[in-house]
């Protein structure tokens, strides 16, 4: 038997204006779990997809068991028992879990469904597996986790053996990475080969066997994750040494620029309030992490902050000016006086004019029109501005100078320049325009979600020390993160949230990993600004 | 899907063009198929009179001009509210609306051409209006909305019409009961001038009317590509939660975009009643023309540029058409036609499939994702155009009577 089940060979990809993988060797053996790292745009999606039968190389050959074969669709991969976790999932949202795992390679009965049989199936892998899921759930109702979980059964259920995912701890919190890494070390003992796309190196040394580094569509090598560490990594993907630990200066907080009282926003998902009478500050010169599991409040009370989501009481302020003043009714003569109290509810172009910046949790849904060229991204905050615009008209020159500044100060990469469709762009790039967009506007204040979700470390780095920068130049900033090294690395002050209230507030410098993790798990509360009322 | 579809809208460039002579080119094979299918004899030379009678004489070159007009209105109005991300089924309403604003300006209160041109626009505008504004407010599918309010247009214009005995033909001593005065009697004034264009081109039906569609063309185009508008409201279209985000005032758009929508149609409306050559029937039929702009929009793949061009083929077609008679009877004719018509709508398609290779790029999640669409996608557009062929076969012909 041949010791590599899938081998691909010299392989050669290009796109208009790029060579996205330039004559790369890959081998993957039997049961091994075989990382693969590399820059955002290094091209290691291209090379999956290649895999994956979606793009056909101009050059190169893919072998399976020692044999030549064509992967010309994801059908043929799928023949070749070769299954792929991608990146944003492809589930159908109104189909249940059940029929999304079948969809496709559904058992019937002269063209009737044989649903007793699949859920069978699905149950009994399930359970081998641990993989926990509720068959009859909508997949529109049910957490990322547990999508990607029917992600993985999916895979399962059509007996793959070869099985990649495509950075599949970007959506994850620490807790389902856990269990996640451990799953792929199951199917790994079973003889499964795994091709895990990734560009934490942290997973890397937990769970891979071996590791190929991508740089800029060349291959630079595979190394055995045993015989090398962090740093060697790091420096063959960026192919310079990287900072972990973001060097600055104690902060010297100044005014108070966001002033939160008492904010309560209702949930869409349930009857309880998502966020629950939360109040906290932000001044100057410092950077106020937001902690905590995923789902605990955090996106709600950005979006109450920035005006994407409707607070139902509350107050907040910026630089002193109200940009959300909603009272709450507790009683009759309560009510009374709030009749009389004017309640603000400030446009986001408001807020933005009053120097809040906001890099969007979801890049895709909100961060970006991704059918507008990236430059037209680039001024998406700021076309409205003179310099942008004159009698109503867009002045493209002046718009195509700006872009060609940021794309060159923040080195944002693209096929095309400041014309390419920010579709096309990969996911870190986009990103990267995104926050060269909320920085250049030097804001006053600036709420970051999850700034670095999916970046490699060098763009992490980089965005780290723009906060950093940012904060040193007098500016507030407000960073909401799920990343702990994150939390614990970049921040000057943490609160911690669970369950939509505030449980504790932190000095990075006085508390570890382990204390935050129990406070973000609900273990432990402490009494902080917002709940001595 | 529904955000997929706009998406495949606007994806600009030559594959657009080239997708649409594609798509015309299937159009007419086809049909030159169906007619050896039918009368194999003939067929040859009614092929022929199909796609050159157009050009053949400059009265036909005339006609040709003169219900391409409308036409382009229409078309802008269908493609306008695309950008936005709102589909208008309702040009027909606005339609309706802008010829009746019109004519009541023309006939009972004897408006010169220009103000009743006017009129028509704020005509079209207020009934694009209601649509927007449930949209907006309420969230009720635009569709829903303006299928209605191209019903309650109708009603209600036939009703004002027939409540007003000067609007009447009979009022200025014509025979019919049925129909709105002849402009040339009633009041020559409202008439589109003709600057000498119906002598030069040997026409009645010349005037300067495809000019001043043209430049409602080039306006559209300028808002949306030029202006901060524009700007705004395609940002809707594409993606409404990064609007928002950026601190558009999306329910506001959504509104004006139909507004604008509304006001292209009504405009259409008032060109093609206030050339005086046709007369407003009262039917109880909705009339092709705003459907027809639907076809015109996405053989223009919604550029407002490409709408001149694709609502100048449509309307050569249907001239050339004409001209296949005695060989094959008029409904044939309008069989044939909406074919041509149907399979030349089908650009949006055939672009997807020549985009594939620099969709490639994409990241393949992206890839999938639309594979699933485009089936939907077809099948929609399929629904869509069906029922527009099936009107423009059914009501040609009342059309064709009213003129």
């Amino acid at each position: 038997m041949n010791e590599y089940v899938i081998e691909m060979l010299n392989i050669t990809k290009e796109f208009p204006g790029i060579r996205a993988n330039d004559d790369i060797t890959l081998r993957l053996r039997r049961g091994e779990i075989h990382a693969l790292l590399g820059e955002n745009g290094a091209g290691k999606s291209t090379l999956m997809s290649v895999l994956f039968g979606l793009y056909q190389p101009e050059k190169g050959v893919i072998k399976k068991d020692g044999e030549i074969v064509r992967i010309k669709n994801p059908n043929d991969a799928n023949m070749l028992n070769i299954g792929m976790v991608h990146q944003h999932f492809k589930l159908v949202e109104v189909f249940t879990v059940l029929e999304n795992i079948i969809l496709g390679v559904e058992p019937n009965k002269m063209g009737f469904l044989q649903k007793k049989e699949a859920r069978k199936k699905v149950l009994e892998l399930s359970e081998r597996y641990v993989l926990k899921i509720d068959p009859d759930a909508l997949v529109e109702d049910i957490s990322v986790g547990m999508q990607q979980r029917v992600e993985i059964l999916k895979m399962l259920y059509r007996d793959n053996d070869i099985l990649i995912f495509d950075e599949p701890t970007a959506v994850l919190t620490p807790q389902e990475i856990e269990e996640l890494m451990h799953i792929m070390r199951s199917f790994a003992a079973e003889g499964k080969s795994i091709l895990f796309i990734t560009h934490k190196l942290n997973e890397i040394m937990a769970v891979a066997d071996r590791c190929t580094v991508l740089r800029k569509g060349k291959c630079i090598g595979t190394v055995d994750v045993k015989d090398t560490d962090k740093a060697k990594l790091s420096r063959m993907m960026v192919g310079r040494d990287v900072e972990f630990i973001v060097s600055k200066d104690d902060a010297k907080p100044g005014e108070t620029v966001l002033d939160v009282s008492h904010l309560t926003v209702p949930s869409k998902s349930h009857k309880n309030n998502a966020v629950k009478d939360v109040s906290f500050h932000v001044r100057a010169g410092e950077i106020v992490c937001l902690a905590g599991i995923e789902g605990n409040g955090q996106t709600e009370c950005v979006y109450a902050l920035t005006g994407l989501e409707r607070p139902s009481a509350g107050t907040v302020k910026i630089k002193g000016e109200p940009i959300v003043l909603i009272g709450r009714k507790r009683n009759k003569q309560n009510a009374a006086e709030l009749a009389k109290v004017k309640t603000i509810l400030m446009p986001i172009r408001q807020r933005s004019k009053l120097g809040m910046s906001h890099i969007p949790e979801d890049r895709q849904k909100f961060g970006l029109v991704l059918d507008y060229t990236l430059e037209e991204n680039l001024v998406l905050q700021r076309y409205w501005e003179p310099a942008f615009q004159k009698n109503g008209f867009i002045r493209k020159p002046s718009v195509r100078q700006y872009a060609e500044k940021l794309i060159k100060q923040y080195d944002i990469r693209s096929g095309q320049g400041p014309i390419t469709t920010a579709r096309s762009m990969s996911g870190g790039n986009q990103q990267k325009a995104i926050v060269a967009r909320e920085l250049d506007k030097n804001p006053e204040l600036l709420i970051a979600v999850q700034p670095t979700r999916g970046l490699d470390v060098g763009a992490i780095e980089y965005i780290h020390k723009q906060l950093v920068a940012a904060r040193d130049n007098g500016k507030a900033v407000f960073l909401v993160s799920l990343e702990l090294d994150e939390v614990m690395n970049v921040s000057d002050r943490i609160l911690v949230m669970y369950e939509g209230e505030i449980v504790g507030e932190f000095d990075p410098k006085a508390t570890t990993v382990e204390e935050l993790g129990l406070f973000m798990a609900g273990a432990k509360k402490q009494a902080v600004e917002g709940m001595v009322h | 899907m529904e955000q997929k579809k706009r998406r495949s809208l606007h994806i600009p460039g030559g594959t657009s063009i080239l997708a649409s002579l594609i798509s015309i080119g299937v159009g007419l094979i086809v049909g030159l198929i169906l007619l050896y299918a039918l009368n194999a004899k003939a067929a040859g030379g009614a092929f022929i009179s199909l796609i050159t009678t157009g050009f053949r004489s400059s009265d036909k070159f005339a006609k040709v001009l003169y219900q391409a007009a409308p036409l382009i209105m229409t078309g802008l109005s269908v493609g306008f509210a695309f950008k936005t991300g709102l589909f208008n089924i309702g040009a027909t309403g606005q339609y309706t609306v802008g010829a009746a604003f019109a004519l009541i300006g023309a006939i009972q209160f004897q408006l010169p051409w220009y103000v009743c041109l006017l009129l028509s626009m704020i005509g079209g505008a207020i009934w694009g209006i209601f649509p927007g504004l449930f949209k907006a407010l309420f969230n009720v599918n635009e569709v829903i909305t303006s299928i209605m309010f191209n019903w309650i247009a109708m009603f209600a214009v036939n009703l004002t019409i027939n409540n007003l005995p000067m609007m009447l033909a009979k009022y200025w001593g014509g025979a019919q009961m049925d129909r709105t005065a002849n402009l040339a009697q009633a009041n020559p004034g409202a008439l589109i001038p003709r600057m000498g264009l119906d002598t030069l081109m040997k026409s009645n039906y010349m005037n300067i009317s495809i000019f001043i569609a043209i430049l409602f063309a080039i306006l559209a185009w300028v808002i949306l590509s030029k202006a901060t508008f524009g700007y705004e409201l395609k940002a809707c279209g594409y993606n409404r939660n990064a609007s928002i985000y950026a601190g558009i005032t999306a329910k506001r758009n959504i509104v004006l975009s139909m507004v604008f929508a509304g006001a292209f149609a009504g405009v259409g409306g008032g060109l093609y009643f206030l050339a005086g050559t046709g007369q407003y029937t009262l039917l109880k039929q909705l009339l092709t023309a705003g459907f027809n702009g639907i076809p015109v929009a996405l053989l223009a793949t919604s550029n407002p540029i490409g709408t001149i061009f694709s609502a100048f083929f449509v309307s050569y077609i249907q001239v050339g058409g004409d001209a296949m008679q005695p060989d094959f009877v008029k409904e044939i004719i309008d069989i044939i036609i909406s074919v041509i018509i149907y399979l030349a709508a089908f650009a949006l398609l055939t672009r997807e499939l020549l985009a594939r290779g620099k969709q490639r790029r994409e990241d393949e999640a992206e890839e999938a994702a639309a594979a699933e669409a485009k089936a939907a996608l077809t099948a929609d557009a399929d629904a869509d155009v069906v029922e527009v062929a099936a009107d423009a076969a059914t009501q040609e012909k009342d059309e064709v009577s009213k003129s």
